[in-house]
C-alpha cells in the first residue's frame, strides 16, 4: 500500500454479543440455503426423470450424511425465517431500542430450535410408524 | 447542449468526475434492490413454511405417490411460486454477500454473473421439472 491509512476496528477487537452473532448466522444460513435449494432442484428433477432417479435422491436423503444436511438445512431455514422477521421489523423502524433487539435475538434462536425440534420429532416419529 | 454533452462524455471538459455526477440523482439501483429483497422475504414466509409442511409427508410417499402429492395443481403452483421466489431471493442475498467480500473487480463481476446465470437456471429447472410431473400424470392419480 502507498499510503498507510487509519483503518477502522476490525472484529477482533469487539465483545462477542448475540446481535452480532445473530447478524453472521443470518448470512451464514443464507448462504447455506441457496446450497439447499440445489438439493430441491435434485428432488424435482428426479421426480420428473424417473423411478431410479428418485430412489438416488432418496437414498441421499436418507444417509447419514443426507440427515446431518438436512436437520441443518431446517434449522437454517428457520433461523434465517425467524431472524428475516425480524429484519422486516427493523426495516418498518419497530424494534430498535436496545432491550428490544436483545429481547427479539433470544426469542429467534429459541423459536428456531423450537421449530426444528419439532419437524424432526414429527419425521423420526412417522419414519418409525413404517414408512421409507 | 449536444457539445457540452459531448464534451462531458468525452471527458474533456476540466470538472471533475465527481462534479458532473453531482446532482444527478442517484441510480436508484440500490432501492430496486432492496424492495425485491423484502418482497421475496415476505413472499417465502408462507411459501416456506408450506414446503415444510408439504416436505414432511414425503417420507410416508413411495416414488408413485410423491409424483400424486407435486401432480396435484395447487401444489404443483405453490412448488413454482416457491421455488422461483426461493432462486431469485438467493440471487440477491448472494450479491449482497459477493459485493461486500470480493474486492478484486473482475472475480466480483464474475461471480456475480455466474451466480445470476445459475439462479435462472435453477429456477426455470424447477419450474419445468414441476409442469412435466403435473401435466404428465393423469389426474386419477392425484393425491390430495
Amino acid at each position: 500500500m502507498p499510503h498507510a491509512r487509519p483503518l477502522s476496528p476490525h472484529l477482533g477487537i469487539y465483545k462477542w454479543q448475540i446481535t452480532m452473532v445473530l447478524s453472521i448466522v443470518h448470512r451464514l444460513t443464507g448462504l447455506f440455503l441457496c446450497l439447499g435449494a440445489l438439493l430441491v432442484a435434485w428432488g424435482l428433477i428426479a421426480l420428473a426423470s424417473s423411478d431410479s432417479a428418485w430412489s438416488a435422491f432418496t437414498a441421499f436423503c436418507a444417509s447419514w450424511i443426507g440427515i446431518v444436511l438436512l436437520i441443518l438445512w431446517t434449522f437454517s431455514l428457520f433461523f434465517h425465517l425467524c431472524n428475516g422477521i425480524r429484519h422486516l421489523f427493523w426495516d418498518a423502524g419497530a424494534g430498535f431500542e436496545k432491550p428490544t433487539y436483545h429481547t427479539s435475538g433470544w426469542v429467534v434462536v429459541i423459536a428456531a430450535v423450537a421449530l426444528t425440534l419439532c419437524v424432526w420429532i414429527w419425521m423420526l416419529a412417522g419414519a418409525h410408524g413404517g414408512a421409507a | 447542449m449536444s457539445v457540452k454533452l459531448h464534451n462531458a462524455v468525452a471527458g474533456d471538459d476540466m470538472r471533475t468526475p465527481l462534479a458532473r455526477a453531482r446532482g444527478l440523482g442517484s441510480a436508484k439501483h440500490g432501492v430496486g434492490h432492496w424492495w425485491a429483497q423484502r418482497l421475496t422475504a415476505i413472499a417465502l414466509i408462507p411459501l416456506a413454511l408450506w414446503f415444510v409442511w408439504m416436505v414432511l409427508r414425503l417420507p410416508h410417499l413411495d416414488y408413485a405417490g410423491a409424483h400424486g402429492l407435486v401432480a396435484n395443481p395447487i401444489n404443483a403452483l405453490l412448488l413454482i411460486l416457491f421455488t422461483a421466489t426461493m432462486f431469485w431471493h438467493g440471487q440477491l442475498g448472494i450479491q449482497v454477500v459477493i459485493e461486500d467480500y470480493v474486492h478484486t473487480r473482475w472475480i466480483e463481476i464474475t461471480l456475480l454473473i455466474v451466480v445470476k446465470f445459475l439462479a435462472v437456471l435453477g429456477a426455470l429447472a424447477c419450474a419445468l421439472a414441476v409442469l412435466s410431473v403435473w401435466l404428465g400424470v393423469p389426474s386419477a392419480a392425484n393425491i390430495p
